[in-house]
């Protein structure tokens, strides 16, 4: 089997050195730059299966890079932010990265969200029927079902659950929920999204206060977790 | 004296008042200078002067004296309706006028230079005293973990054959314990120095308090174990604009001084409830409450209670009220009858009742 390959884009090069050791002990193929500037080159000399982008780069902005590479790089793009940085990681979420770390992070999660990033790109989930532990989703004829029996949604509780669950383990910003789920003249009436949300965990849920399908990212959107483990 | 309209001002606001001023007074000296005189006048006008010197720039009020010794002179002074003075009584007066309302307004404006300064000094000296207790607190708390950190690498590092299995899962453990106590003190000094900055914004949006409550408890789940928790939220609790961030926070900073300030066991009751246009938050527990004589203290930055466990930086209560206070509430701390305390936090903001949302 081929390795995947992961380019590291940080100028840190403890955080580098401490990435390529737990990424080539998990058997990836790891590359790393130290620049923006030498991360495109990079990226476009070797074409890698997913990137680590660091927001904080001396030469150029994370944004500016997340920008250039999202016009011809098409894998996966992990932010890595620093704390109270959530304007900035919505930021990225909306301009084209897939996922985000917040320094410090666990080893296990950095893996999870990568393995999650790499099987996400092999494409969006295109089953008619998605079965995630007692919840089935079926899109061909818009009908749920918890623990084999059907769950009345209504269209626009539908339209979302749908939406997140095509996008298993990937987080979605609040803004991008709305436009999709409600339309671009609804883009800043997020207390719809509060009341869906609430009204489907308590409709899918085995707990609605303590969610296992549908996770709340604070202060920027929703992540749903089918059949992915972080 | 009312702070809005004599408070700082754009210049082009500042000559308007004067003018506005000087014309009210002169209006005034006209109705009465039959009965006062009108050298009592002048002394109204110099009045007026003094007090705008004492709000305004230099320029405007400089302005204000030239117009007022004019307007004396042509309106008041014989021959009226000319700018010609008469006797050179009139004429000494009307020099002197002028030169005691130059020489006030740039005294007093001399003055207020220097208690600019002095306040400016003030200032200075407390924000030198507030970093001083911070780097006494930051290397008190900081190199308490770092030593650990250093002190087991160095272990596992040169004497690593002459240690058991054991030994060295226990120095890695003490690595990883140290780290994240590490990372918590940097992340509340980092929220402090923000606070303190002056250049904190607050960003909101419409939260549901539930979701918010239940995920900050859960986050908590390893620091709870132990304690019984009681959340109680009405059934159709309305949306609220807070910063979904901060409001975690502050929960989670008090959940965690309940931890440190009870014992195990505890009962811990947190209810949200809408008053008019406020939301109200409380967070209680039944355990041994605080000591009279230091609940006024707590949310005093550093503050740490006597005899209080290890750890801490005694910033955690006094960021959750600058946090609460950034969205324009209060919080307030009270021992309960009996046994407990109780924290109330008050916050008027925007309300969306999510049930009169129509769907389809």
């Amino acid at each position: 089997m081929i390795k995947q390959s992961v380019l590291i884009i940080d100028d840190e090069s403890q955080i580098r050195r401490l990435l390529t050791i737990t990424l080539q002990s998990n058997n990836y193929e790891v590359f790393e730059a130290a620049t923006g500037q030498d991360g495109i080159s990079a990226v476009s000399n070797n074409t890698p299966d997913l990137i680590l982008l660091d927001l904080g780069l001396p030469d150029q902005s994370g944004h500016d890079v997340l920008k250039n590479l999202r016009e011809w790089y098409s894998n996966p793009i992990v932010i890595i932010s620093v704390q109270s940085g959530e304007e900035d990681i919505v930021k990225a979420l909306d301009n084209g990265a897939d996922d985000y770390l917040i320094k410090p992070f666990r080893t296990g999660e950095l893996l999870a969200r990568i393995r999650n990033a790499i099987r996400k790109a092999g494409g969006e989930a295109n089953f008619s029927i998605a079965i995630f532990d007692n919840l089935t989703i079926d899109h061909a004829n818009r009908m749920v079902k918890k623990n084999n029996e059907i769950v009345k949604l209504t269209v626009t509780e539908f339209n979302l659950l749908s939406l997140l669950s095509r996008n298993d383990g990937k987080v979605l910003t609040h803004h991008f929920l709305l436009k999709e789920v409600w339309g671009t003249h609804q883009q800043n009436e997020s207390q719809y999204l509060r009341v869906f949300v609430a009204q489907l965990r308590k409709k899918i849920e085995n707990d609605a206060n303590r969610p296992r399908y549908i996770i709340t990212e604070s202060g920027i959107g929703y992540r749903f977790m089918g059949n992915t483990n972080f | 004296m009312n702070r809005y309209f004599f408070g700082p001002q754009k210049t082009i606001n500042q000559h308007v008042i004067g003018l506005g001023v000087v014309v009210a007074i002169s209006l005034l000296g006209l109705s009465l200078h039959n009965i006062i005189g009108y050298r009592v006048v002048a002394f109204m006008l110099m009045v007026g002067v003094s007090i705008l010197a004492m709000f305004f720039d230099i320029i405007p009020v400089l302005v204000a004296a030239t117009l007022s010794a004019l307007i004396w002179d042509f309106f008041f002074i014989p021959p009226r309706y000319t700018l010609t003075v008469g006797t050179p009584e009139d004429r000494s007066l009307l020099v002197m006028y002028f030169l005691i309302a130059l020489i006030n307004a740039v005294l007093t404006n001399k003055i207020r230079k220097m208690e600019k300064a002095i306040k400016e000094r003030d200032d200075k000296e407390k924000s030198l005293r507030f970093y001083n207790t911070l780097l006494n607190s930051l290397s008190h708390e900081l190199r308490t973990p770092i030593t650990t950190i250093i002190g087991s690498t160095d272990n596992l590092q040169t004497n690593s054959t002459m240690l058991s299995e054991e030994v060295k899962a226990e120095l890695v453990n003490e690595i990883s314990v140290a780290s994240f106590r590490l990372n918590q003190q940097v992340e509340n000094l980092l929220n402090m120095s923000r606070l303190e900055s002056g250049a904190f914004q607050i960003k909101t949006d419409w939260v549901d308090m539930s979701d918010l409550l239940y995920k900050t408890l859960q986050r908590l789940d390893p620091n709870l174990s132990k304690y019984r928790v009681d959340v109680e939220l009405p059934e159709q609790l309305p949306l609220f604009k807070l910063d979904f961030g901060l409001i975690e926070q502050v929960i989670y900073n008090l959940l965690i001084n309940v931890t440190q300030h009870t014992p195990e066991g505890t009962l811990i009751t947190i209810k949200a409830v809408c008053v008019r246009e406020r939301l109200v938050l409380t967070i209680a527990d039944n355990g041994n409450g605080f000591p009279d004589g230091e609940i006024d203290k707590v949310f005093d930055k550093f503050y740490r209670l006597k005899g209080s466990k290890t750890g801490g930086t005694g910033l955690g209560l006094s960021i959750v009220k600058g946090f609460v206070e950034a969205h324009g509430g209060t919080i307030s701390l009270k021992n309960l009858q009996g046994h407990g305390s109780k924290f109330t936090i008050d916050i008027q903001t925007g309300k969306s009742h999510p049930f009169k949302i129509k769907d389809d």
